[in-house]
């Protein structure tokens, strides 16, 4: 392995210019004539706007505009789509409320935006939207999920408010299997709802050459071209051949910034119609209230078990509060990222999931981090770990004796995956081992001493990443395509620029991806330059999400990068006078076999673009495209297990030790990869210790800011133990498998599974507050001491 | 009103309202855009820069409070080939994803370890606790945050 | 954030005057709670009178069995001081509890102390040790001082001086951070003082109080043990998404025994 070659910790380029200051996100860029909008936003939850006064605001200074939904309607921008049609059980497709970018007759959750006013200053455009008059007619809004089904209609002709009825599996098998087994754990289960919280908030420049007719927008988007494909074709802001779209350094987006928003529709709109670019940041307090949410389900799970403690059958029905509108994946998260995931790393015959989709008057609710397979693998680990209590065993033999073996592969589950390779006893073991579990009932003890009380738990987590294939997914409603696209051009003097339709917003594509190319093409590391984030330079893409960026976006390279060879081989062989077939390439050098004539890459490149000595019915230039579509998902899985101590006098929950052990396929920069590990970590600790996103009665955000939305900092984690293990994916050229998600996948069960361990209960509501625990401990005592 | 700052190490006569915030200052007037905006509420700490040697969130300082005053901002301390060595460490221990809280971070770790004694994890992490990341876990922070500490000592 | 008139005077009549001869102003001490407050439009002075340059505002002093801060004075100067950490550790400890560091640069005990929020620090301080708030006018008794939400003996337009802080034989202080916004839950502090034990408790009720009934105990045995079967009342406690009522009293119970302990291994 070189210093730079794959596997390598290379340090991150891209870390320079962040380091320093000279990242440029979109608030940073100051396009010349600049006008800025501010979004007037819905404070009901649910209700009809009948007068917009704006006569006030207009008549302040510097203030150019209040546009309206109407307005726009007016103009003829469309809706925005939600880009995966699920249909339903009975075959129908499933119900989507028409979803405007601005709010024209009904307002639908607080926070929607319905107009917005721009002005030469963010100052007066903020003055004036505190003068804009609108009046509203409250109406009965539905706010609780539980009982939303039975609830007035949101939106007309969406009856019991039901997005979809979705199933998946064999629902009489696994009823009859239920009906025979010779235990079976139910349990209620709450996914609660969570605020994604990138630390930078959204923002948009809207840019409009009246000369060209071409539009720009600079945003921060995890997959621009997927966003100037939805704002052209659904939208209609502009044809895609005049709509150029840039998302220039992203800070953080965890799935919140996949999505086509209001705000990009409307910036675009305004600066066509204004003449002048627009632009609007959020502040915080609107990413909170119209950023898309995460999670959010309830969730009745049956396990059963034979008499040796085997899993026979799992039936999961679960409502998913998918908002007020649906958000552009919102439909997939609950449902193909869900239910398909449901067999965890166990070899359960029968499994049977059904979904309600719920709408609501709250934010909409789509992709957060890990996107359904957080929310299968609590189900399937909580279930199973309550299932062991249950039964007496220990649970890290109840699942060892249910799992998946390596010669089972390629394994069918009964929810529509073929899992294409795995060892998940190995990170199972290897976990267990680092954690030290046989040691835990001493440290169980210790800790009794300090007035602590200890849990550990364990999850075995299997995901699915890199959603695949282009022809299935579409088959099952996905609206876009789900290859990746890449382009690896060799420039005259010998060194690379790679372009990637993947997007980096801290996942270090620009130092992974010259890993790759740089190793597959043997030119230095240095040599290689990777574009990303603008449709005016990258050709196509469909984005980062769903960690698969380097599976699907890395192997596209790898394509195109042996086309380069190909192509390169000929040209070298020409130059060298022998048939292509007796070149070699290692190393970047193109020998003649049984020689020691040969050339270097660099040099190929040279003769590719000042063609001499040349084939005559070779193109000139060393440039190749590659789209590579992959033929499945790839499976990362392994095994979390938390140990916890909690304050028996007040309930305060601290993990005190946390071991991951994940098996990623290969890994090409592993630094990187245990950062991503991490992050997720403290994602899912997070979501079971702190984070609750919570509305009231009349749909008014209470989790508004960081004084009441509890962020992990940094003295609420503990130093994470992590590993990795290594069954490389059969099917993609790197054999790698993605690591994005796992951490917020396996997590929040083992920490969980840790707290109830703990605390001597069957089940508690994440997040784990100390309130919340401190009744328990009381409960279980019957009274305070 | 008319205020004098200086500015790594720059002195600027600047006329703005007494309504500015010092961030504000540096990102509208002075184009600094490393120093960034996480928040609303003063709580994330991206804004984090040094006024008068203490580290502080400019998205709470008024115009008027920072007048006379020296500031240093992510761009005063180091540059990319003559790194601070806390920007070194960030980049050597992985301390940074998207880079979105990190000139705030940097700040605000190097006010840390120039005014404490001894730095062991959990000071770091409690030192830390007016600055949110989302991306890294915070572990490859205190580690970077750390070795500077050890280095120093 | 509405447009103000910004004024820096450098003595308290000047202050005084200034603030006297504006339409809607407020003083500006390290503006930790009031910059976000109208950056969020909940306020708009229409001038700011900015403290930082009157010297008779600053300094930490002991003056025999006193120990006095100008309100001036910066939480992380409380921390970090010496004298304070000679006279009254558990003070030092406290200021050094509040927000994170970047606020306890800024933020200061007078404009803390005028605020009285419900969940800042000081307060629980300034009631167990019986301090005393000096104003431009008068002297005012910590048993005055703190009337309800927000609200406090200041009338409009008097400005806090300094604070006079009795120094205990003894003291410690807990607090129960809000995971969230990180102030306090509940804080209690616990002063023994030679003629009886005082306890002040921030966080739980609408301002800061004494709680008497834990005093009794604690008169009687200081130690945690005293306070086992002390009924605390929720009654009139505040109540919100990190704590209920009934929670927020067993914390008090439990910040109480903690701060005793502290206290009697200091
Ligand atoms: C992120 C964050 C976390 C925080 N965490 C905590 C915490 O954990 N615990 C805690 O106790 N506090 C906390 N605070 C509040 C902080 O301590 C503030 O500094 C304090 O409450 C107000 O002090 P200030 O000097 O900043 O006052 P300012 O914000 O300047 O003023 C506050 C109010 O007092 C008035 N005022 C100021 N000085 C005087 C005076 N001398 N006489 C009369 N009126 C005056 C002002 O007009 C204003 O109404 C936090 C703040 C932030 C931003
Ligand atoms: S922007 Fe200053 S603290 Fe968040
Ligand atoms: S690196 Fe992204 S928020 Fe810290």
């Amino acid at each position: 392995m070189s210093a730079t070659g794959i596997g390598a910790p290379v340090r991150r380029r891209e870390d320079g210019r962040f380091i320093t200051g000279a990242g440029q996100y979109t608030d940073d860029l100051h396009v010349e004539g600049q006008v800025y909008a501010v979004f007037l936003r819905s404070p009901y939850a649910r209700a009809r706007i009948t007068d917009i006064d704006a006569s006030h605001a207009l008549s302040g200074e510097g203030v150019l505009a209040v546009l309206t939904g109407d307005d726009m309607r007016a103009d003829g921008i469309g809706d925005i789509p939600c880009g995966w049609l699920v249909k339903q059980k009975d075959g129908s497709d499933m119900v989507s409320a028409p979803h405007p970018p601005l709010a024209h007759t009904f307002v639908n959750y607080v926070g929607e935006p319905y107009a917005l006013v721009v002005a030469k200053t963010q100052d007066a455009a903020r003055h004036a939207a505190e003068r804009v008059h609108t009046d509203f007619e409250e109406l009965q809004p539905v706010i609780d999920l539980a009982t939303a089904t039975d609830s007035v209609e949101i939106h007309e002709g969406v009856r019991h408010n039901l997005a979809y009825d979705w199933e998946l599996g064999d629902r009489t098998a696994t009823e009859q299997a239920l009906a025979d087994a010779a235990h079976v754990v139910r349990l209620d289960l709450v996914n609660n709802r969570l605020i994604p919280n990138a630390m930078e908030p959204r923002a948009a420049i809207g840019r409009y050459d009246a000369a060209t007719g071409e539009h720009t927008l600079y945003t921060t988007s995890q997959n621009p071209h997927l966003a100037r494909l939805i704002l052209s074709a659904f939208v209609g802001i502009a044809p895609e051949h005049k709509l150029r779209v840039v998302a220039p350094d992203v800070g953080g987006g965890f799935g919140s910034k996949i999505f086509v928003y209001a705000e990009e529709a409307a910036v675009l709109w305004a600066a066509r119609r204004l003449r002048c670019p627009v632009k609007w940041t959020a502040e915080r307090a609107e990413s909170f209230l119209a950023d898309a949410h995460g999670r959010d389900h309830l969730t009745h799970v049956e396990l059963g078990l034979n008499e040796h403690g085997r899993f026979v059958a799992l039936k999961v029905q679960t409502s998913a509060n998918l908002g007020a509108y649906l958000s552009t994946f919102a439909s997939s998260v609950p449902t193909y990222l869900y239910g398909t995931l449901l067999a965890g790393q166990y070899k359960t015959p029968n499994i049977y999931v059904e979904v309600h989709g719920v709408y609501t008057n709250t934010a909409p609710v789509d992709a957060y981090r890990g996107a359904g397979r957080p929310e299968a693998t609590y189900v399937v680990e909580r279930v199973v770990e309550v299932a062991a209590r249950e039964i007496g065993k220990d649970p890290a033999d109840l699942r060892r004796m249910n799992m998946i073996q390596p010669g089972d592969f390629p394994y069918e589950t009964p929810v529509a995956l073929t899992y294409d390779t795995g060892d998940y006893e190995k990170s199972l073991d290897r976990a267990l081992e680092l954690i030290d579990y046989a040691g835990f009932s001493a440290r169980r003890i210790e800790a009794r001493q300090r007035g602590c009380l200890r849990g550990i738990g364990m999850s075995c987590y299997i995901e699915a990443c890199g959603l695949a294939p282009s022809q299935l997914a579409i088959q099952l409603g996905a609206g876009v395509g789900l290859y990746e696209s890449g382009e690896v051009r060799m420039n005259p003097t010998g060194n690379v620029t790679v372009f990637t339709g993947t997007h980096s917003h801290g996942q270090g594509h620009e130092t992974t991806f010259a890993q790759v190319v740089s190793d597959r093409l043997g030119v230095p590391f240095e040599d290689v330059e990777v574009v990303h984030g603008d449709t005016g330079r990258v050709e196509f893409g469909l984005g980062t999400y769903g960690s698969r960026s380097l599976a699907v976006g890395g192997s596209a390279l790898v394509k195109a990068s042996d086309k380069v060879i190909a192509k390169a081989r000929i040209i070298a062989a020409h130059m060298m006078d022998v048939g292509a077939d007796d070149v070699t390439f290692d190393g970047g050098v193109f020998s003649v076999r049984d020689s020691n004539r040969s050339m270097t890459i660099q040099e190929v490149a040279f003769a590719a673009y000042v063609p001499s000595n040349y084939p005559l019915d070779l193109e000139p230039g060393l440039s190749e495209k590659a789209f590579y579509d992959p033929e499945n998902f790839t499976y990362p899985a392994g095994t979390h297990i938390a140990e916890v101590e909690i304050d028996a006098d007040t309930g305060v929950v601290r993990v005190v030790d946390f071991v991951a052990v994940d098996d990623f396929g290969h890994v090409i920069n592993p630094l990187i990869v245990e950062g991503q590990v991490h992050g997720g970590v403290a994602q899912g600790l997070g979501q079971a210790l702190l984070e609750h996103g919570r509305y009231d009665d009349y749909g008014q955000l209470l989790t508004g800011s960081y004084m009441d939305y509890c962020m992990p900092r940094a003295d609420d984690v503990p130093q994470f133990r992590v590993d990795t293990t290594t069954t490389p994916c059969t099917h993609n050229p790197l054999g790698v498998k993605g690591c994005g998600e796992a951490g917020a996948i396996g997590s929040p069960a083992a920490i969980m599974n840790a707290v109830t361990d703990a605390l001597g209960v069957r089940d508690l509501t994440m997040p784990a507050t100390s309130e919340k625990v401190w009744r328990a401990i009381r409960g279980a005592k019957g009274g305070i001491r | 009103m008319e205020i004098t700052v200086t500015v790594n190490g720059r002195s600027h006569r600047l006329d703005v309202s007494p309504n500015t915030l010092l961030v504000d200052i540096l990102r509208e007037q002075l184009r600094l855009t490393g120093t960034h905006v996480g928040c609303d509420t003063s709580q994330c700490g991206a804004c984090t820069v040094h006024l008068n040697g203490d580290a502080v969130k400019s998205c709470t300082v008024l115009a008027g409070q920072a007048d006379g005053a020296s500031v240093v901002t992510i761009e005063g301390i180091g540059a990319v080939d003559d790194l601070h060595p806390m920007q070194a460490a960030f980049r050597e221990h992985h301390a940074l994803q998207c880079g979105f809280c990190t000139p705030g971070m940097i700040m605000a770790a190097i006010d840390l370890v120039e005014k404490s004694d001894h730095l062991d994890d959990a000071a770091v992490r409690e030192g830390l606790e007016g600055n949110i990341c989302r991306c890294t876990g915070y572990h490859n922070i205190v580690n970077a945050v750390l070795s500077v500490a050890e280095a120093k000592a | 954030m509405y447009p103000f008139n910004y004024h820096k005077p450098s003595s308290v009549d000047e202050a005084v005057s200034l603030f006297l001869d504006a339409e809607d102003p407020a003083y500006l001490s390290g503006g930790m709670t009031l910059i976000p407050t109208m950056k969020q439009r909940l306020a708009m002075p229409t001038d700011l009178v900015d403290l930082s340059g009157v010297q008779a505002m600053r300094g930490i002093e002991r003056q025999d069995q006193k120990l006095v801060l100008g309100a001036f004075t910066r939480h992380a100067e409380v921390a970090r001081s010496e004298v304070v950490a000679q006279a009254i550790p558990a003070l030092a400890h406290l200021a050094g509890l509040i927000g994170d560091n970047q606020v306890r640069y800024r933020g200061t005990i007078g404009g803390s102390v005028a605020n009285s929020d419900p969940a800042a620090d000081y307060p629980a301080a300034v009631v167990a040790l019986g301090a005393e708030v000096v104003t431009n006018k008068r002297t005012i008794s910590s048993a005055d001082y703190f009337q309800d939400l927000f609200e406090t003996a200041l009338e409009p337009g008097e400005m806090i001086v300094r604070i006079e802080l009795p120094i205990p034989r003894r003291a410690a202080y807990r607090k129960f951070p809000n995971p969230a916004s990180r102030y306090a839950v509940v804080g209690v502090m616990v002063a023994q003082f030679d003629n009886g034990v005082q306890v002040g408790v921030t966080g739980a009720g609408p301002c800061a109080f004494r709680a008497s009934t834990l005093e009794a105990a604690l008169a009687a045995d200081l130690r945690p043990e005293a306070l086992a079967g002390v009924d605390i009342p929720d009654a009139g406690f505040n109540a919100d998404l990190h704590a209920s009522a009934e929670y927020r009293a067993h914390l008090v119970g439990v910040m109480a025994r903690r701060a005793v302990a502290d206290l009697l291994a200091s």
